[in-house]
């Protein structure tokens, strides 16, 4: 928490996207989460994404649950479209949401709480049915609002700030999003930005389900020795699969990690993804292996990291349920009543 | 790059731009903060201890320190330092109680000082209280050199000149006003332990154009026609007035002719119109007092007629640059003008003239003839005697004879010490946490978005009217509090420790100036383009530190940093402190401790 307004002064050199801005105008209000949260480092994410890929801020809406992680959208976009929903319930209002204006660029904040314990059901569903999103789990491995209770993606055996060891089973909600059929799954970590912010934006470039899940520490109740979503352990567990290079035609973003073998993805858009491979054997368009890569290191306790499965040719919900391609309210009366000769038609084909 | 040493009294002196800029090195900040909560008169004490003229300097003085303010690189104007100096001067309580009392047991030790100006008057200041017996010797009845023979009254009234010249006269200092030093040899040759030259550049340069001769009854030459207006010997001048030349010289015989009569004075310069050397706020007043200036326009000849001054002729010019880009003045090869006026005041310059001092008594002078002066000991070749001022090194202003004058005393009491003159004491230097609670700091960080508050001017009609009418009415307490308010408090310093910092990027995320990063290490010029925000001023340093979990450094460009304590606020180690830096610099009569070197 902090009392100090931030002043609106800036560096006198900050660069300016196509449309003008700087990344200061992508902020939001001040943050009231503990000095040091991970969940910060990612809303400074979010921010620099957009602003380089210069989003106009009203066309995104933000959609969050209840938690640390579902407050942050408060602190970033502050010209942006937002709904803070009830506690897991944030994929059925974005896919409302979504179905209703399908122009919109929907980014939902959601925390390993309000995504894996009590919102499970719902984010198992938006992902199964392919809605048009970026989904960011920001993954402490504890309810961080309600004092630090653990979560369903504390890994089993870690102990809890108290010493309390925790038995059972975790979720890991990458397996769960690559099972379930999301066409843009990513794992990060709050601590690192230069892997974080293209991941964002490839997500939001992707035109399917995106999920990508944060690792973000806890400053105050789970970044102790015993934890695994720690600052240190995320470090020394780390192991990025692949660095990307997101490209929009547009020069790439020079990233300082040694040169590995490059892979362009071309997207259904156009767009490219420029991966360097970090791990020869990962293919990121093999939704199988990917599964099963996850699992073996999981089993050897290292935190798989990158841009883990693209498809290229994704399908959306919109896609499915063939609805029409604008958003609702901008449909007149014309659209909307078809006239007597077309329901003399369907009439007749009942008959 | 190697790791800062932040325990080096220098690094933190540099990021208060202010203080480093200004030849004194007056706490800048820390008077401004006094000045904001009230307390004049302690604001006061701490201008008087480093500049000893803060009424004086808070009208005149050429303000070093604004063009390096902080503020002036996140907006477009700094603080107004200097006006708020006088605010300082013009509301505190009476301070005499404050002043050193004079010394009745003096060491023994004599010392003549030659010229009443600041910078002897800045030696007497440091030297009295130690015990010396000091003399100052002026050919002006009274104390104050060109601050009061110079400086027309309507910038600084002779009751502030009375008054700050007077605390250092009140130390128990002889002022032997209206002699005239003659000779060098003669006043080493009366016993003096030391003598310390501080004669100001009393020299007009002339203008020696054909028609000079015929119409020199009014021609006049700036500085001697200031002193006499200041003296009241002139109080008059013709209607129409041409000042030539550019700098404050220039700008102060101009407004002061406006007032003795002139109604249309102009001032003409050779330059273009921005190189000109007078201040911008001086050439702004002058403007505002109805005076245009002309520019690219060189004097050719006096015209005249029947012994009368009718005018002069200007040839017309253009700059042009060479490949290297030196600029010469060449002429545009339209007809010449001619500006007919009634009298001419020519302020083209000033020079040193030492007629007095002996070529043989081991005082050594350079080509250009000038003394050789040590400009860090201020010493001349011969041992017992001391330059500062205007004398040393030329004309600047009074800040910068101040500045020489510490430097001076400090030498003379070293060498009447029996130590080492070059040997230079360090400054003192505390640094102090300013955290008073989780979210409490002991200085006001909230960043106030205002810009530069203007200082009340007289109403033109009546400032015109009377010469000896300050035209300046200074801040009111009101506009004070704002413009303190401005000050980003420099002085207050980021302080970062490696070992307790986990690498959140909690303070690179909040820092509203993109100052902080956290990157592999590189040589300089490369870390400075790889920074969240490139770093592309070399003068500003950059703050390294090693010793993080990861290996990486830590660097935080100090150019822009707003001192707002966020990243303080944020970091959840305590990792960043924001930490009081106050240098106190040594003058005369500090013992010498080069071997203690400390800070954070
Ligand atoms: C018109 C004008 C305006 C100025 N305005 C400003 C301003 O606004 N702000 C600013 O900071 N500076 C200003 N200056 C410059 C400033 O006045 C000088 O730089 C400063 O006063 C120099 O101080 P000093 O102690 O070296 O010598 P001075 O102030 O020049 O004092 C030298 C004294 O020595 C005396 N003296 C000289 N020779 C002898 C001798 N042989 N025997 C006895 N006495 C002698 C002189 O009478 C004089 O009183 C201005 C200068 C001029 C000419
Ligand atoms: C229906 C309902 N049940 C329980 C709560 C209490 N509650 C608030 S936040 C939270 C957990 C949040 O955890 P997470 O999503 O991981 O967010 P974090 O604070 O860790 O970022 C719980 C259980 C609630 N607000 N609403
Ligand atoms: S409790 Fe944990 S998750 Fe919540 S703001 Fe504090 S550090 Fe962040
Ligand atoms: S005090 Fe800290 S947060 Fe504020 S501008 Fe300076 S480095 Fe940035
Ligand atoms: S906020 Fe503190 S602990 Fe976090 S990176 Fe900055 S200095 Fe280090
Ligand atoms: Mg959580």
């Amino acid at each position: 928490m902090t009392y100090l307004a931030k002043p609106k002064f800036h560096h006198p050199s900050l660069p300016k996207n196509a449309l003008g801005y700087t990344h200061r105008d992508y902020e939001g209000s001040i943050s009231t989460l503990c000095a040091g949260c991970g969940h910060d480092s990612i809303s400074a994410a979010i921010i620099e994404a957009c602003f380089e890929l210069a989003i106009e801020p009203h066309r995104v809406a933000k959609l969050s649950g209840i938690g640390c992680s579902s407050k942050t959208p408060t602190y970033f976009l502050g010209h942006s479209h937002g709904f803070n929903s009830v506690h897991g319930r944030m994929p059925s209002v974005l896919t409302g949401a979504n179905l209703a204006n399908r122009e919109l660029i929907y980014l939902g904040v959601s925390g390993d709480g309000d995504s894996a314990s009590i919102g499970f059901g719902q984010f198992a569903h938006a992902i199964r049915r392919g809605v048009d999103m970026v989904y960011v789990v920001e993954n402490n491995g504890v309810y961080g609002l309600t004092k630090g209770q653990f979560s369903a993606t504390a890994d089993r055996g870690t102990k809890s700030k108290r010493g309390v060891m925790n038995n059972d089973s975790p979720i890991d909600m990458v397996g769960i999003a690559l099972q379930l059929g999301a066409t843009f799954v990513a794992r990060s970590f709050s601590g690192d930005k230069a892997q974080l912010v293209p991941l964002i934006k490839a997500a939001i470039s992707h035109r399917g389900a995106a999920f990508i899940d944060v690792l973000s520490p806890c400053i105050a109740f789970n970044n102790h020795a015993g934890s695994t979503k720690s600052f240190d352990y995320v470090r020394e567990h780390n192991q990025a699969v692949n660095k990307l290079d997101y490209l929009l035609g547009r020069a790439p973003i020079a990233v300082d990690y040694a040169p590995g073998t490059l892979q362009v993805v071309e997207q259904h858009d156009g767009s490219k993804l420029v991966l360097r491979k970090l791990k020869d054997e990962y293919d990121v368009s093999d939704r199988v292996a990917a599964m099963n890569f996850l699992a073996r290191h999981a089993a050897k306790g290292q935190v798989v990291t990158g841009l883990l499965y693209v498809d290229n040719e994704p399908e959306d919900l919109h896609l499915h349920l063939a609805t029409v391609d604008r958003s609702l309210n901008s449909l007149g009366d014309a659209d909307l009543c078809p006239g007597a000769a077309t329901l003399e038609k369907i009439n007749a084909s009942l008959r | 790059m190697e790791s800062t040493d932040i325990s080096a009294p220098d690094y933190f002196h540099k990021v208060v731009d202010c203080q480093w800029a200004c030849p004194a090195h007056t706490p800048v900040p820390e008077y401004i903060r006094l000045i904001a909560a009230g307390r004049y008169g302690d604001a006061y004490m701490i201008n008087w201890k480093s500049n000893v003229f803060p009424g004086i300097l808070g009208r005149t003085c050429d303000r070093p320190c604004e063009p390096a303010c902080r503020r002036g690189r996140v907006e477009k104007e700094p603080v107004a330092i200097c006006r708020l100096k006088r605010v300082a001067a013009d509301f505190k309580d009476d301070v005499k109680g404050r002043m050193p009392a004079p010394v009745r047991l003096k060491n023994g030790k004599r010392v003549a000082l030659v010229g009443g100006g600041p910078a002897s008057l800045t030696v007497a200041r440091d030297l009295a209280p130690l015990g010396y017996d000091i003399t100052v010797f002026d050919r002006d009845r009274k104390a104050g050199g060109m601050m009061r023979s110079q400086i027309p009254k309507f910038r600084l009234p002779d009751t502030v000149i009375d008054e700050e010249t007077g605390y250092v006269l009140d130390l128990g200092v002889e002022f032997v006003g209206g002699r005239n030093i003659d000779s060098l040899k003669g006043l080493l040759d009366e016993g003096y332990d030391a003598v310390f030259v501080g004669s100001g550049a009393p020299r007009g340069r002339e203008l020696d154009l054909p028609g000079h001769q015929e119409a020199q009854a009014n021609i006049h030459i700036g500085i001697d026609w200031l002193s006499s207006v200041s003296f009241g010997h002139i109080n008059r001048i013709g209607k129409r007035v041409i000042v030539l030349g550019g700098g404050n010289t220039a700008m102060d015989c101009c407004r002061s002719a406006r007032r003795l009569g002139g109604e249309d004075v102009k001032v003409v310069v050779r330059s273009g119109f921005e190189e000109m050397k007078a201040s911008p706020w001086e050439k702004e007043d002058a403007q505002h007092e109805g005076i245009p200036i002309f520019n690219y326009m060189v004097p050719k000849s006096f015209t005249h007629e029947g012994g009368r001054l009718t005018g002069v002729v200007f040839e017309l010019v253009q700059p042009e640059f060479d490949p290297k880009g030196r600029r010469t003045l060449v002429p545009t090869g339209e007809p010449d003008l001619h500006f007919p006026c009634d009298d001419v005041l020519v302020a083209v310059g000033q020079e040193n003239a030492f007629p007095w001092i002996e070529r043989d008594i081991g005082l050594a002078f350079d080509k250009r003839n000038m003394p050789v002066v040590d400009p860090d000991t201020m010493a001349s070749t011969h041992p017992k005697v001391f330059f500062g001022g205007d004398a040393a090194f030329g004309p600047k202003n009074i800040i910068w004879a101040v500045a020489h004058g510490h430097d001076a005393a400090l030498s003379i009491h070293r060498m009447l010490s029996g130590e080492d003159v070059t040997e230079r004491p360090l400054p003192d230097v505390t640094v102090s946490s300013q955290k008073m609670g989780i979210h409490e700091w002991s200085y006001d960080n909230e960043i106030t978005p205002d810009r530069r508050f203007r200082v009340p001017l007289r109403d033109k009609v009546i400032a015109l009217a009377d010469i000896r009418t300050e035209v300046e009415l200074g801040y009111d307490v009101k506009l004070a509090l704002q413009e303190a308010h401005r000050c980003l408090n420099c002085d207050v310093q980021t302080v970062f420790s490696s070992s307790l910092c986990i690498e959140c990027d909690a303070c690179v995320d909040i820092c509203p100036m993109d100052c902080i990063s956290f990157t592999q290490n590189g040589d300089e010029a490369d870390l400075r383009t790889r920074l969240k925000a490139p770093a592309p001023h070399a003068d500003q340093a950059l703050y390294v530190a090693d010793g993080l979990k990861t290996g990486r450094v830590m660097v935080k460009d100090e150019d822009v940093c707003l001192h707002c304590g966020l990243c303080a606020e944020r970091c959840p180690t305590g990792a960043w402190d924001m930490k009081k830096y106050f240098i106190e610099m040594s003058h005369a009569g500090k013992p010498c401790q080069s071997s203690r070197r400390s800070a954070a």
